[in-house]
């Protein structure tokens, strides 16, 4: 089997799926960088039976995945599954279609319109770019003077993408901490906790990550959340509130694992390899 | 072998090094990438981007 690797940087993650792809016999694999692709819509055709897409960049990974997958070729995560995990509205959309617990969204699309979302809401609220990750450019406001400040900064100086305003009802969460869980297929395969003094919980703030053990609440709403936004390889930030009712926070469509192997004792590149290999044959 | 571009520490090449890997040089902590691998070159990595992530 042919499998065509989409990427730009080669992280600690990718080293991990090329070994892991490298113990397999009868696998090939074609490197993809991004930042070398020129597709000609009329003519390409591609020499290999899958994609896994592992770019860091969101822009040319949707845009990679909808034109491999318009040429024919399987790709994890699809292009449905990129361009609804690449966007938190429309993550939340597809949450709310499938009934799936997630904290109060609201959306705006003008500055008066936002903070008067916010108001009806209630203090504290967190405000999102809709694309973006790693716990960059949270806002946590807590009163009105940081909502207007914040609102009119985000409409003078950001691009128009920073003009659709979505804002999320704080949750305090339990232990100062929320859950990672990672979905490969129809399977919750780990998980992990990650603790940190602050409110933004993302390991790439300095979250510490630990071991979770992955009950059956928190498989089935995983698994749940994966589908909802269209199956494949995907990673679910759960909030654990006070009360201890699970919710859906996010949905990452190219995980990183790196730091949660150890962690959770789980081979997670060789389900991701089994996925990717199974999607190639067919299955 | 070569050269952090930043620092001029040496830079060693890994049997399983790959191009476009990340690389971290040990003296001044600059992230690196492997833009070759015969010649060994490495430069500075890229800046992050708005739409990087997961």
């Amino acid at each position: 089997m042919k499998v065509g690797f989409l990427h730009s940087l080669i992280r600690k993650d990718e080293k991990l799926l090329l070994e892991e792809f490298s113990k397999r016999k009868n696998v090939e694999l074609i490197m993809i960088d991004d930042r070398k692709l020129k597709f000609d819509l009329k003519h390409d055709q591609f020499n290999f039976d899958v994609v896994i897409e592992r770019s860091i960049n969101h822009s040319r990974a949707l845009h990679a995945l909808r034109l491999y997958e318009s040429a024919g070729i399987k790709c994890v995560n699809s292009f449905h599954v990129a361009s609804v995990c690449g966007d938190k509205l429309l993550t939340s959309a597809a949450l709310q279609d499938n009934n799936i617990p997630q904290p109060d969204i609201k959306i705006a699309f003008t500055e008066t319109s936002a903070l008067e979302a916010i108001e009806e809401m209630g203090y504290p609220v967190v405000l999102k770019p809709a694309v973006g990750s790693w716990g960059r450019l949270l806002s946590k406001i807590n009163d009105r003077d940081a909502a207007e400040s914040i609102l009119e900064h985000k409409t003078v100086l950001g691009t128009y993408h920073h003009s659709i305003f979505y804002i999320q009802k704080y949750v305090e969460k339990k232990e100062s901490r929320d859950i990672r869980s990672f979905v490969v297929g129809n399977t919750c395969i780990a998980a992990i906790y990650r603790g940190s003094d602050h409110w933004i919980t993302n390991t790439a703030k300095g979250a510490i990550a630990t071991k979770c053990e992955v009950t059956e609440e928190i498989a089935n709403l995983s698994v749940a959340a994966a589908k909802a936004v269209g199956g494949g390889i995907v990673a679910i930030d759960l909030f654990e509130a006070e009360d201890s009712e699970l919710m859906v926070n996010e949905v990452n469509y190219t995980m990183e694992f790196k730091n949660s192997i150890t962690t959770t004792g789980v081979n997670i590149p060789e389900h991701v390899v089994n996925h990717v290999l199974q999607v190639g044959g067919g299955n | 072998m070569t050269e952090c571009p930043i620092c001029g520490a040496e830079i060693e090449k890994a049997a399983d090094t790959v191009v476009g890997e990340l690389l971290e040089c040990a003296d001044c902590g600059t992230e690196l990438e492997v833009t070759s691998l015969d010649p060994f070159k490495v430069e500075e990595a890229p800046q992050e981007e708005e739409d990087w992530g997961e």
